[in-house]
């Protein structure tokens, strides 16, 4: 019984591995847009940190003060796996599921429906993890990792990843037209500036705290920026079981919802 | 039938899509090796049944079990023996046209190996090999065609579903592929088709099915259908502008079996074409034109649905 849930999970992975592989091909036709990615969380940083970095200062994280770019790095990091989740389970997954219709061909061959959710979650997984990976090569360069915690950045920006892709399939499954993105557009971009991203919570109205520690990338960023700092507790289990239910949610919804459009 | 266990099989089969039912209940046999068509005006069932069979769309209702496999339970395995070419072309737009071979070819998890030299024999044989390394967006629509066809048969499938194959081909590319599979079929490949050209239903198909509003409005070889639902031959009587409107059809009573009436001619169904000429000649009917031929599948379509293959 066992075995063969394993065996079966196996394949269905191998088969997911397939729809991985048409998408690291898709890859060599438009390696620039794949390489601007890395590059605009770096602007971000390299921008706040000369800038607003020497006016701020320090900032205090867990009862200890940091470097302002120490401090903002880590939530560069968390909204940029954020935000390649998202772009790659939105706006192209829509072009692939409504637009190309790519998956009407993918389904009339052995792959089938949770292929396609997990092969896509795979890829954005991949994708992101290839940034974050190169991001935290960069906050060594600069002297921005305070903590041996920071071992665990990848895998937790590739569980935010996986959240926001889980998340990002299961929106999409119910998107009709492209003007349907643009609202989805808009509720990322607030997420990205209010999420304790650029100030730490104590710094938000108190009325509004509640607010921000409702938003999903509040517990990336915090997650992140605890390991990334050394300002490590218990609150990380927390962080981690919001995002892992996010993610496993979400790929429950989008699988289920993805087959209605395919397999009508 | 003889005996072997049929590839597709299907009772009561249906399917709806909310209050509109788009086949109704139809029981179908295909057995291996055989070429089976389906016939039927726009909106018949013919590709709602299709991609039941291709185990791509579930059915409402009705037994369905293909290469003895229940879709429901078995979906991937059955459609890895699968090869289907759907009415829509449905290429990968973000690939090139060789790539689209590859990709397609590794879903059905081929090695490389084996996927390269059959690609560039699909890629020769339809006339696609100077296009191998462009994207397929800007190829012409029967191009389009052709690779999605040649696509199909990346995995040398053992049942291959093909859903008005030839629509947009040139004449030349429709008997290169009738060719082709007229050769699949010798090799053992079961093939199951729509169409709107009865040439290539008769051409093609050892059985096939006219469709209907959702059912099967008839079934048999082509020259079974042909014997049992129309006469040996027909008169095609063609009248200046305007004539045809006018003319009492009762005058024509008595000769053959029957008189259909399409916009721009007549067609008597006669056992004798010749003999039934001098009828219409006798009778005083004076049309620009007569001719005398035999009956096709066309005319059992259009005695059966009222319509025209084509329309
Ligand atoms: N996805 C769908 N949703 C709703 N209705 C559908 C869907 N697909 C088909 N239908 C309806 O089912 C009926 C049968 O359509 P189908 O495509 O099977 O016909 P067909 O015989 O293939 O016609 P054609 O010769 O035009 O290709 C039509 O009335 C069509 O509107
Ligand atoms: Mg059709």
């Amino acid at each position: 019984m066992i075995a063969s849930l394993v065996a079966s999970s196996a394949l269905g992975g191998r088969r997911a591995a397939r729809l991985f592989e048409r998408n690291l091909l898709v890859t060599r036709h438009i390696w620039l847009v794949v390489a601007a990615g890395f590059f605009e969380p770096l602007f971000y940083l390299l921008s706040l940190g000369i800038g607003i970095g020497d006016l701020v200062g320090q900032v205090e994280v867990d009862g200890r003060l940091v470097d302002y770019r120490a401090f903002v790095a880590p939530a560069m990091l968390a909204a940029s796996a954020m935000n390649g989740a998202v772009f790659d389970t939105t706006f192209n997954f829509y072009y692939k599921l409504r637009f190309a219709r790519t998956y009407d061909a993918v389904v009339s061959t052995p792959l089938g429906v949770d292929d396609v959710a997990l092969g896509e979650t795979l890829w954005a997984l991949a994708r992101g993890g290839v940034y974050a990976a190169a991001f935290l090569l960069v906050m060594v360069v600069m002297g921005l990792i305070g903590s041996a915690w920071a071992v665990l950045a990848l895998p937790a920006a590739l569980l935010i990843g996986f959240a926001f892709a889980g998340a990002g399939l299961a929106c999409t499954s119910f998107l009709r037209s492209w003007q349907d993105l643009d609202v989805l557009q808009l509720a990322i971009l607030p997420m990205f500036l209010f999420s304790g991203t650029f100030a730490p919570l104590a710094a938000y109205p108190a009325g509004l705290r509640w607010v921000v520690q409702a938003t999903p990338l509040y517990h990336g960023v915090e997650l992140l920026r605890s390991l990334c700092t050394g300002a490590v507790g218990v609150s990380l289990a927390g962080h981690v079981l919001y995002l892992t239910t996010m993610g496993v949610v979400g790929l429950a919804v989008a699988g289920r919802r993805i087959g209605r459009v395919l397999l009508a | 039938m003889d005996g072997a266990a049929p590839l597709v099989h299907a009772r009561g089969l249906t399917k709806r899509f909310g209050k509109a039912t788009a086949v109704d209940g139809i029981d179908v046999d295909v057995a291996p090796g055989e070429a089976f068509g389906f016939l039927g005006p726009n909106g018949a069932g013919k590709s709602s049944t299709m991609r039941m069979i291709g185990c791509t769309s579930p059915p409402t209702s009705g037994t369905l079990r293909i290469l003895g496999l229940d879709p429901a339970a078995d979906g991937p395995r059955i459609r890895a023996r699968l090869g289907v070419v759907p009415q829509q072309d449905t290429l990968d737009t973000e690939l090139t046209v060789f790539e689209n071979l590859l990709v397609y070819g590794r879903y059905f998890d081929l090695p490389r190996g084996v996927i390269r030299p059959r690609a560039a024999e699909l890629l020769a044989f339809f006339q696609l090999a100077e296009r191998a390394g462009e994207r397929v967006e800007p190829l012409s629509g029967g191009m389009k065609r052709r690779l999605t066809i040649a696509r199909a048969l990346i995995n040398e499938p053992q049942l291959l579903l093909l859903d008005e194959p030839t629509t947009g081909l040139d004449p030349q590319a429709r008997h290169a592929l009738w060719e082709r599979l007229y050769r699949l079929k010798q090799q053992g490949t079961t093939l199951v088709l729509t169409t709107h050209y009865m040439d290539e239903a008769e051409q093609l198909c050892d059985r096939l099915v006219v469709m209907d509003g959702g059912r099967i409005a008839a079934e048999g070889s082509p020259g079974e259908l042909i014997r049992r639902h129309v006469s040996r031959e027909v008169l095609e009587l063609r009248f200046a502008d305007g004539v045809q409107d006018h003319l009492d059809l009762g005058v024509l009573a008595g000769i053959g079996d029957r008189v259909e009436a399409l916009p721009d001619r007549l067609l008597l169904y006669a056992d004798d074409g010749d003999a039934a000429a001098a009828a219409v000649h006798d009778r005083g009917v004076r049309p620009a034109s007569l001719l005398a031929r035999r009956s096709t599948l066309e005319d059992v379509f259009l005695s059966l649905t009222g319509r025209t293959l084509v329309d």
